[in-house]
């Protein structure tokens, strides 16, 4: 197995994702996109009124101001891969843990019992329960990702960063023999994004675009909760007034 | 009192000739179970009495009791064959009346052995007829309490993941989670206390043994009693190993509910996240699990007639107990209170607000009435919390008010979180509901066979106690003597 003789070699990422908050217009593009890349089950108009719906990246949304000047926000919430995930620790099995290479926050579906503590320690509840068995509605089950586990009843989910975007085109680079390069690696939202909101990249790469792009916009970043610690590798740029525009 | 009369039995034995005398003594005797001893067999008989023979009703309700428990097991079965989703759980409470009942009945197991272990180590006089009770809400508080993690699993066919076996893969539980800590702690704890109450069962059983006719249940207490008759080197090695278990106890008790508190406290959660839950919560255990006892010593005094073993004092005794655990659970809540409140974050804010003003409102402001408000207005009356009506409706309000605790905490806390996106109400369903309802019959359904198979008062604590007091004339009056215990 390649992985197995050089896991030793594979350099260390961190994965970072960029939200421009002023550019995103609340089209819920990349919720779509995230369902058909990541086998994300449908869930039944019923069980959303229960909130049981399964978006691993939704758009959280508020209202600003009072009528008639009353505005819409967005926040396109997915999981923020923590540094310092709480969903971590407290999982007994070992089913949420961390990948100290990638800087990501894995999910072992197959090692998943369900105690559901993840979701409550996590602030930004971007974890998901599977209530029942996954449903895919005709024709959706034929075009689901051989890439990707279709998680079982009782087990939960999150955002991977596409996890299986990433391993593919690494394995890529290796067996071709060249570093990899940062275009290569794109996620389903960030790829499908009309207006460009969502950057993606390795942020320890001094050279990558998501670098400049965090870089050049500090006056308007910021993380979600970034009291509590967590370190979350999404960042977020302000919209609005916040620099003068609408 | 002439000295040849010392030799004879306290029953044998005549009252002073002082009339005066005499109406003291008697008094004394009728208010205390230690002054009050009887001939060995006629306890004996009176607390087998009811072993041996039971009405239709007792039949009748341990049925219905019965169908409870199999209600439970169904209701398992059906949420495991294919849908954890017919229970009302759903982000972001994704715990909640399953956690609610696992703390409830650990809590109510709590009291049991502390009771029994610290009344013991304290010596105090008059626990005699309470500990045997008091351990069993232990026992089987706790068996009924570990059901519920595994129910609440989403893959309760994989839970074994949580236990630490060797396996080929060299995967093992996370010790970092305090799930894994609730699981270890729980386990010793049901473990030690079920050894304590079989310990002191043991003289119970030896008798009840030389005193069955059935076979098969004459066979049966054969096995159980593991051949303790009585001899000198026997007691001897009873009384080491009880002493052992009192004071491993004691220590483990505390460690095991402050765990289960950690199992929210550790967590980031507003209204979880909170440094004082350790003590909170084992005053809150002990707290329910005291009025618990309440309630069970007064419905198998009144059921199986045992007004000679639990008397008044018992109850004055449990009743002070359980005010003092009510202000001390008053003080904890206090503090938990006081601390987000001056703090004044967004998401404490909402929290408190949803308990004052909220669809929390109503089970808030019942908890505080009925954990505060009833113990304190009666409790503090000798005459009102010696009267049995009064006293167990004090014990049955406690233990509403600290189940509504543990729902306060679980399943309507959970819904406020940092992200006022992903606020939500948690609302019960019907499976919750049953399962709930099964649980509290495995409980009394327990309660009902163990009556029926072994004596519930230790008659051999009692008369150890009563061989430790004396009522001798001092002076102008009578007065209480204890022996050394040797």
């Amino acid at each position: 197995m390649v992985n197995d003789q050089t896991s030793q070699t594979l350099p260390e990422h961190k994965w970072t994702m960029v939200v421009d908050l002023d550019r995103c217009t609340g089209c819920s593009a990349c919720v779509v996109a995230c369902h058909a890349e990541n086998n994300v089950p449908i869930v039944n108009e019923d069980q959303v009124w229960r909130g049981r719906s399964i978006h691993w990246i939704h758009l959280q949304r508020y209202w600003e101001g009072d009528y008639p000047q009353k505005q819409a926000r967005f926040i396109p919430t997915m999981c923020q891969q923590c540094a310092k995930a709480p969903c971590e620790p407290v999982c007994p099995v070992y089913a949420s843990l961390h990948s100290t290479r990638q800087n990501l926050n894995l999910q072992v579906y197959n090692r998943c019992v369900g105690t559901r503590y993840c979701e409550n320690n996590d602030p930004y509840k971007v974890r998901f329960f599977n209530f029942y068995p996954p449903r895919f509605d005709p024709p959706l089950e034929q075009q689901l990702n051989p890439d990707v586990t279709v998680r079982s009843l009782g087990v939960m989910e999150k955002c991977t960063f596409c996890l299986q975007r990433i391993n593919r085109a690494e394995q890529a680079a290796l067996s071709e023999g060249r570093a990899l390069r940062m275009d290569e690696v794109i996620p389903a939202c960030v790829q499908t994004c009309p207006p460009s909101a969502l950057m993606f990249g390795d942020a320890n790469d001094p050279n990558s675009p998501i670098r400049q792009v965090i870089n050049g916009n500090r006056y308007r970043s910021f993380r979600l909760l970034e009291s509590l610690g967590t370190e979350p590798a999404v960042v977020y740029l302000k919209g609005g007034e916040a620099h003068g525009g609408q | 009192m002439a000295a040849n009369e010392a030799h004879l039995p306290v029953w044998k034995r005549p009252l002073p000739e002082d009339p005066r005398l005499a109406r003291q003594a008697q008094q004394l005797r009728e208010e205390h179970l230690n002054l009050d001893p009887r001939p060995p067999d006629e306890m004996m008989e009176t607390v087998m009495r009811p072993t041996t023979r039971a009405p239709l009703a007792f039949w009748l309700i341990w049925l219905l009791l019965g169908g409870g428990v199999l209600t439970l097991g169904i209701v398992w079965l059906i949420q495991m064959i294919g849908c954890i989703g017919i229970v009302g759980i759903s982000r972001p409470v994704m715990w909640a009346v399953y956690i609610a009942n696992f703390v409830y009945f650990i809590g109510i197991g709590h009291a049991g052995t502390f009771i029994s272990a610290a009344f013991r180590a304290l010596k105090i006089s008059w626990r005699g007829p309470i500990s045997r009770a008091a351990e069993l809400v232990t026992v089987f508080g706790l068996t009924t309490a570990a059901l519920f993690p595994m129910i609440h699993l989403g893959r309760t066919w994989k839970g074994y993941y949580l236990i630490p076996y060797p396996n080929g893969r060299g995967l093992w539980p996370s010790f970092h989670s305090p799930l894994v800590w609730d699981l270890i702690a729980i386990t010793t704890y049901l473990t030690c206390s079920t050894l304590f109450a079989y310990l002191s069962i043991l003289p119970d059983v030896a008798m009840a043994r030389d005193r069955a006719t059935i076979p098969w249940r004459r066979r049966f207490l054969e096995v159980f009693s593991l051949g303790f008759s009585g001899t000198e080197g026997q007691w001897a090695t009873l009384n080491t190993a009880l002493n052992v278990f009192t004071y491993a106890l004691i220590p483990v008790m505390f460690s095991v509910h402050t765990i289960v508190s950690w199992d929210f406290a550790m967590a980031l959660q507003p209204g979880w996240h909170s440094t004082v839950f350790g003590p909170y919560f084992v005053v809150g255990a002990l707290f329910s699990g005291a009025a618990a006892v309440i309630i069970v010593l007064a419905l198998v005094r009144k059921f199986m007639h045992l007004e000679y073993f639990i008397r008044k004092e018992h109850f004055n005794g449990m009743g002070l107990f359980l005010l003092i655990l009510s202000l001390t659970w008053a003080y904890f809540f206090f503090n938990d209170y006081l601390a987000p409140w001056y703090g004044k974050a967004p998401a404490d804010v909402a929290l408190s607000m949803r308990f004052e003003r909220g669809l929390g409102a109503p089970y808030w402001y019942l908890m505080l009435f009925a954990n505060i408000v009833v113990p304190w207005s009666i409790l503090w009356n000798r005459r009102w919390r010696t009267s049995l009506p009064l006293l167990l409706t004090v014990a049955v309000f406690v233990n509403v008010g600290m189940y509504l605790e543990r729902i306060n905490i679980v399943a309507i806390g959970l819904g406020i979180n940092e992200l006022p996106f992903d606020w939500g109400v948690y609302r019960l369903q019907l499976p919750e509901t049953l399962i709930t309802i099964g649980a509290f019959s495995l409980l009394g359904f327990l309660f009902f066979l163990f009556s029926r198979l072994l004596p519930i008062i230790p008659v051999w604590e009692v008369q150890e106690g009563q061989q430790e007091e004396e009522l001798r004339h001092e002076g102008a009056g009578m007065v209480v003597t204890r022996g050394t215990g040797e």
